[in-house]
């Protein structure tokens, strides 16, 4: 057992992340939430506009083909490799519908190199239904919300679509990578803000918020990562569990410390709070997810000699 | 990140498994929780048992007489006999988990030779005597005072909260022998035989009515200057190696323990119907998730420390603070489970919910964790 990053994993984790920083950094996070003013009016979705040339580019660094077999001209990699990279999107609040494409990788023609942006029912929401050239799932009778995320755009549909466990995961990644950068924001902003003459961070009262975010995040990233080595869909529903804990606490909490500032439609912390709402709304939900864990206890509860 | 084990780790597993389900059932009972010479007795049986089969000491290094096996090996120890019901280390807990493996980093040959063996032949037991009653969170502050006079140390002062010391042969206690230095500088770390003259162990009763805890009173205690691990004043920074042992491995088995009463829980709320208590039952099905994670930080830390080698980092608050906090949580929806029977003391798990109460206090309070995690983790300035 060794259950730590390899050299690859972390040099894949790092390109991700450079690539991200150089693509999607601060400033396009800004613009995509604030577009000129008629740049998004002609998209039919507010100002959601998505970025088709940094979808291909990202195509090209292989993020949706991450997981498919090298003879189908993909990378050949795996959950974990996915899970990381998907970790780094959620850090960024890279907007898109990431995982209906990476999930759509050698199945729909142009999912792969990202060419195609494709859309799924995930829960009872489709995200990105207007922008996508494919839509997967049952889709009759969507209605578009007004969406709380500026991000992400959201329709609702009658019938909610059946589980993908590897979906769960890699949502679960995003919201790790949200966790983690709100646990940071907070930690940067507690060091620097002074108040009654010395920085914030040195109240404890803040100090402790900002030590349980960060043993939010760890304990998720345990869970995350495990899961993604074992791909059992229980472990995944953990994993589901305590990331969309870590993603909403870490926000709120992250909020908190900015005092005022974290209010504001300036600060990115709305923008993290937000968008781990819209994902904790993917999937089965947490009632499902904490039965199908019950049940499993029930299960070895029943075996006789355990 | 790999999660499977090697052809010799599982090895090593299947063996300790078929030598627990040999050597378990021919135990002898065990005591009652408040017959501590009897557990003493007990525990050191067990310790005796293991190392006659060779596992005893797993973890500690090859050269104080322990297996050097590695941190997973020690993972496994732990969780298999965690599953099969194994006894628990007791009365040992100290000298295995944190005096000894302090002694195996600092100590001397002399000193090794000396304390090692007879902890991990099961024949001393160790207990810790560094808080006292005007210094626990702050640890540091602590007066108990060494004087020096000829080849020993006269001690003074009192210990607090000291477990085990009603039966313990070995104490590893902290004081100070400068009390001019600045209150980290001054301090020593010693060996005192708890047989010494001037010594008088006075139990406590703890919430859950056990006395496993003691006021310890020094007066003229002679302890040679040989007892001393490490240099005379440096006995702060060999205290901080000791409080990463405590912190780092002392908890895994019970993870393990977590989730085996979680089984028992399910069974139990199907027995007395609680079990269609849909609140009740997705709480259980979430502890489930929270300790099922916590299995991984586990593992995680454990291949971290088997990376870096050596003493394990502050990573231990982390698990400590989640950790104790699932515990107690645990043991209240056990009572949730158990109804009005969770106030009958005959009920293992009334007891067991009132020792939880001591974890987040115990090895460092949570709030003095959350102190550790945002200062050496995120680096947040210290408090005034
Ligand atoms: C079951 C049990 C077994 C124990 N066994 C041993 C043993 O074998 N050997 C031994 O030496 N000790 C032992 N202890 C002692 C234990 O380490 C101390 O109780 C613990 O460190 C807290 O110290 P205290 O009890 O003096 O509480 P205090 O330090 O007085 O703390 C009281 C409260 O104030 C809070 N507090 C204190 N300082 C701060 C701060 N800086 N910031 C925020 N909050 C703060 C604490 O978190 C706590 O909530 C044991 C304790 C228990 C409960």
């Amino acid at each position: 057992m060794d259950f730590q990053l390899t050299d690859d994993q972390r040099a894949l984790r790092a390109g991700v992340r450079e690539l991200l920083e150089r693509r999607f950094g601060r400033e396009r996070l800004r613009a995509a939430v604030d577009p000129p003013r008629d740049a998004g009016a002609e998209s039919g979705e507010g100002s959601c506009v998505l970025d088709r040339a940094l979808w291909r580019e990202l195509g090209e660094a292989g993020f949706f083909a991450l997981r498919l077999p090298e003879a189908r001209g993909g990378v050949g990699l795996g959950l974990p490799e996915a899970v990381l990279a998907f970790e780094e999107a959620g850090r960024v609040l890279l907007p898109g519908p990431l995982v209906a494409t990476h999930l759509a990788a050698g199945e729909v023609p142009g999912a792969a190199t990202g060419e195609c942006v494709v859309a799924a029912v995930d829960g009872a929401l489709v995200e990105w239904l207007d922008t996508a050239d494919v839509v997967r799932g049952d889709v009759t009778g969507a209605v578009a919300l007004r969406s709380a995320d500026p991000l992400t755009p959201l329709h609702r549909v009658p019938r909610a679509a059946p589980p993908d466990p590897v979906a769960a995961l890699l949502t679960a990644a995003e919201q790790l990578g949200s966790a983690a950068r709100t646990c940071e924001l907070a930690v940067q902003h507690a060091r620097t803000r002074e108040q009654f003459g010395q920085p914030i961070g040195a109240f404890q009262a803040v100090k402790h918020l900002c030590s349980e975010m960060l043993v939010r995040v760890e304990l998720t990233r345990a869970a995350v990562y495990g899961a993604s080595v074992t791909g059992d869909p229980l472990d995944i529903a953990a994993a589901g569990l305590l990331a969309d804990e870590a993603a909403e606490r870490g926000a709120r909490d992250c909020l908190q410390v900015h005092g005022g500032m974290g209010f504001t439609w300036e600060s990115d912390v709305h923008l993290h709070l937000k968008r781990a709402w819209s994902r904790a709304r993917r999937g089965q939900g947490a009632a499902a997810a904490e039965e199908a864990l019950a049940e499993e206890l029930a299960a070895a509860a029943a075996e006789p000699g355990r | 990140m790999d999660l499977s084990y090697t052809a010799e780790e599982e090895e090593f597993r299947a063996r300790l498994r078929q030598w627990l389900a040999k050597t378990l059932p021919g135990l002898p009972p065990k005591p009652s929780p408040d017959d501590w010479p009897g557990r003493r007795a007990y525990d050191l049986g067990w310790q005796r048992t293991l190392y006659d089969a060779g596992y005893a000491g797993l973890h500690w290094p090859a050269d104080a007489g322990g297996r050097g096996a590695t941190p997973t090996q020690h993972l496994i120890f732990l969780e298999e006999t965690e599953k099969a019901g194994a006894p628990y280390v007791g009365a040992n807990f100290v000298g295995l988990l944190h005096a000894g493996p302090t002694i195996a980093a600092e100590g001397s040959a002399e000193q090794r030779a000396r304390w090692l063996p007879p902890v991990l032949r099961g024949q001393e037991v160790w207990c810790q005597g560094f808080s006292e009653p005007d210094a626990g969170s702050d640890l540091a502050a602590l007066r108990t005072r060494a004087r020096r006079d000829g080849d020993d140390y006269v001690v003074n002062g009192s210990k607090i909260w000291t477990s085990h010391a009603e039966v313990a042969d070995w104490c590893e206690l902290l004081v100070r022998t400068d009390p001019e230095a600045p209150k980290h500088r001054g301090i020593s770390w010693l060996a005192m035989p708890m047989d010494a003259p001037g010594i008088t162990v006075r139990p406590l009763r703890t919430l859950a009515g056990s006395t496993e805890f003691a006021e310890v009173f020094l007066d003229d205690v002679r302890v040679p200057v040989a007892n001393r691990v490490g240099q005379e004043n440096d006995g702060w920074r060999v205290t901080m190696v000791t409080l990463s042992f405590e912190r780092g491995t002392a908890f895994v088995g019970e993870v393990v323990a977590c989730r085996r009463v979680l089984d028992e829980l399910a069974r139990e709320a199907r027995k007395n119907g609680r079990w269609d208590d849909t609140p009740l039952r997705r709480r259980l099905g979430r502890l489930n998730a929270e300790f099922r994670a916590l299995w991984r930080l586990t593992q995680w830390n454990v291949s971290e420390s088997q990376r870096t080698g050596g003493v394990p980092g502050v990573g231990g608050s982390v698990f400590k603070l989640r950790y104790s906090q699932a515990r107690q949580e645990l043991y209240d929806a056990a009572a949730e489970v158990l109804g009005p029977e969770a106030l009958d003391l005959g009920r293992e798990w009334t007891t067991d919910r009132l020792s939880s109460l001591s974890y987040t206090i115990a090895a460092g309070t949570s709030q003095i964790q959350r102190n550790i995690v945002a200062e050496r983790i995120l680096g947040l300035p210290k408090g005034r």
